[in-house]
């Protein structure tokens, strides 16, 4: 451990940045004798990096050096960057010293592709059952699979990683092709299905034997760029619900595009990220996870890309001024969740609370409900019939969407400036 | 106004919980045994914490309580806020005399605020869980301290036991002065009489750190300044996750 390290530190978490995912839930495991460390069931985010995002595991590459060439990445091979590869002791030491002393909850590896497919999953592959079987790591670990690697290096990596990912990246093939002509959807899809045929083995397994092994226990994630290609919100949308129907998907990230390799022509040249439509697909996507929306009302032909300027749920609303106003009263779960502004949180409150009393708006406001968005959308004890029904839903979108004009102080006197 | 007086211990306001009701007289105010009364009263009445008193008020509770709702009322009084034990005593008066459970009735605005404070207090803790740092002594003791807003760090211990049961550690409370200790095998808590610079400071001396400690932190602060994505800063989202109270005792912020 020297100066050699920080180096190599530095390199490759700047190469392993754009990757989203650092979520640490879904296992819970405590501590046996002899191992390091434990795994809490909801994850825990150590810190936060300045750019807001949670630094929950330590996200590291074992080496930014790649064979391919896809224009969205900037370890692509065509790229003059610093290059470097962590040995396995270094890599392990670093984790289990941050470890012990609070900094991650654990390790989340991926890396370039290096010969082959196989031959760089093999070293992950190491890496952790080095740091599983010889170090005793008890922590999490989210391991980054291969395209195009084999089944038995998946299905040895299930067994001593918690959460595995393969990302799709560009959620078009003929886009894909265009960006990375070196891989495909079948690529990236059958490792998926691979890592999905171990869990659900596993499960089956687990009901026979209780001492089975568990395989990937927090499921598979994965991740689009958004905003790199010409492919709506439509698209991707689709492809997300298509995803969550599969068994073992827990999480599909959307990472707004950074130009990072600004000279090739074949991306678009953005200023800034695309972070507003990137905030908007994930609202979409907590629709499709815990408000039981299909993914049909939300993106559809007629409204292939979502409304950056309103969140999905209350353009949803909008478009189906029929469905309320919802009685906070009366309503069931299902249709209060549908209410914009209400979340899961109160939605579930106000179930509770009206147990006890009939709910006016005091009692919402005192609870907790925010009522900008939802005062439009309910009927409640007393509340006035001012909904979107009466205001008619362009209203409602101008009310909603105005910007407050900054206060003109009348005391003072102002002076047109005439030319 | 009735007052009563006691130690501003928990068992103490559980023994007057008790003699509330065996005097059948609900006090109006809770005062500590030296402050002052109000200008103007009717009568003061000083409690004595008595164990069997305030376990009995305990064990009754459990009858009226969950254990969430008992663990909450716990929680609260861990938060230290001024008055809280008045509305302590109001939430167990008003589940001792319920016919059936109050914890969900968040339209009485005492079971609102236990519900709030708990809210605040379980944060805290957290937040404790995510922001406390060790630092490695010379001796092999990993040493973290911070300064929470509420007394939470007894709650962290489960966590803790838990995640770094193979190493020796120490989690102190700046603010409040004492800590728990823990030597492999079972956690004690401690004060100090004389108390060296990292117990003022939160920060080991670099004679006593061990010798790959600030290598680490350098490492830590490397990695967390590689990992932020410039583009995409964004100050105000980076405050409200990581509130500025922590960040002197976070190596990543101090580097």
């Amino acid at each position: 451990m020297d100066e050699s390290v920080l180096n190599k530190l530095k390199i490759l978490a700047e190469s392993a940045k754009y990757d989203v995912s650092c979520a640490s839930s879904g296992t819970s495991r405590s501590h046996k004798k002899g191992q390091i460390g434990s795994a809490e069931g909801w994850g825990i985010c150590h810190s936060f990096a300045e750019d807001g995002r949670c630094i929950s595991l330590l996200k590291i590459m074992l080496t930014n050096s790649c064979i391919y060439d896809c224009a969205y990445c900037i370890n692509r091979r065509s790229n003059d960057l610093p290059r470097a590869t962590f040995s396995v002791t270094e890599l392990v030491n670093l984790v289990i010293e941050f470890y012990r002393r609070n900094y991650i909850e654990g390790l989340f590896l991926s890396s370039g592709v290096v010969r082959n497919p196989d031959y760089t999953m093999e070293r992950l592959v190491k890496v952790v059952k080095d740091l599983r079987q010889v170090y005793r790591f008890n922590g999490y670990i989210h391991l980054k699979s291969i395209p195009g690697a084999s089944q038995e290096l998946v299905n040895e990596a299930g067994l001593y990683a918690d959460r595995m990912s393969v990302n799709i990246e560009i959620p078009n093939e003929q886009s894909l092709q265009l960006l990375a002509p070196e891989k495909d959807f079948q690529s990236v899809f059958t490792p998926m299905r691979h890592i999905q045929q171990g869990i659900l083995q596993s499960a089956e397994d687990r009901k026979k034997y209780r001492h089975a092994p568990r395989f990937v226990p927090a499921g598979q994630s994965t991740q689009m760029i958004v905003g790199a290609t010409s492919d709506s919100d439509k698209d991707i949308l689709h492809l997300t619900s298509a995803l969550y129907k599969r068994p073992s998907m827990k999480r599909v990230y959307y990472s707004g595009f950074v130009p990072v390799n600004g000279y090739d022509n074949r991306l678009p040249a953005l200023k800034q990220p695309p972070l507003v439509r990137e905030n908007r697909l994930y609202q979409a996507d907590w629709l499709l996870r815990f408000y039981s929306f299909k993914v049909d009302e939300i993106v559809d032909d007629s409204y292939p890309d979502l409304d950056l300027e309103i969140d999905p749920k209350l353009a949803w609303a909008l478009r189906h001024p029929e469905a309320f106003p919802v009685d906070i009263n009366r309503a069931d779960y299902e249709m209060l969740l549908r209410v914009p502004g209400l979340g899961v949180k109160s939605a579930k409150m106000i179930l509770t609370a009206r147990r006890y009393s009939r709910l006016g708006t005091s009692h919402l406001k005192q609870i907790g409900v925010v009522l900008k968005k939802a005062q439009y959308f309910i009927t409640c004890h007393e509340l006035p019939t001012r909904t979107v029904n009466e205001l008619k839903p362009e209203n409602v979108r101008r009310i909603l969407t105005q910007r407050k004009a900054t206060k003109i102080d009348d005391s003072q006197l102002i002076i047109p400036f005439v030319y | 106004m009735f007052i009563f007086r006691y130690d501003k211990t928990f068992e103490g306001l559980l023994t007057a919980v008790f003699d509330a009701y065996s005097m059948k007289k609900f006090p109006d105010m809770l005062l500590a045994e030296e402050e002052p009364p109000p200008l103007f009263y009717d009568e003061i009445y000083t409690v004595v914490t008595d164990e069997e008193r305030s376990n009995r008020v305990w064990n009754g509770l459990q009858k009226k309580l969950s254990a969430s709702g008992l663990a909450s009322l716990s929680t609260c009084w861990l938060s230290e806020l001024p008055g809280i034990d008045m509305f302590l005593f109001r939430y167990m008066r008003k589940a001792v005399n319920a016919p059936r459970s109050i914890e969900l009735n968040f339209g009485d605005p005492d079971v609102l605020e236990i519900s709030k404070v708990w809210k605040k207090v379980n944060n805290e803790r957290l937040r404790v869980m995510q922001f406390l740092r060790f630092q490695k002594a010379a001796d092999g003791t990993y040493f973290a301290a911070l300064k929470p807003l509420y007394n939470v760090i007894s709650l962290v211990l489960p966590y803790l036991q838990d995640r770094f049961a193979d190493q020796k550690w120490l989690l102190y409370d700046l603010k409040r002065e004492y800590g728990y200790y823990y030597d492999l095998s079972t956690i004690t808590e401690v004060h100090f009489e004389q108390k060296e610079g990292h117990l003022h400071t939160g920060f080991l001396d670099e004679s006593i750190m061990d010798q790959d400690e600030k290598l680490f932190q350098k490492l830590w602060q490397t990695y967390f300044k590689a990992i932020t994505i410039k583009e995409r800063s964004n100050p105000k989202l980076h405050r409200q996750n990581l509130p500025a109270r922590f960040w002197k005792y976070l190596p990543e912020k101090r580097g």
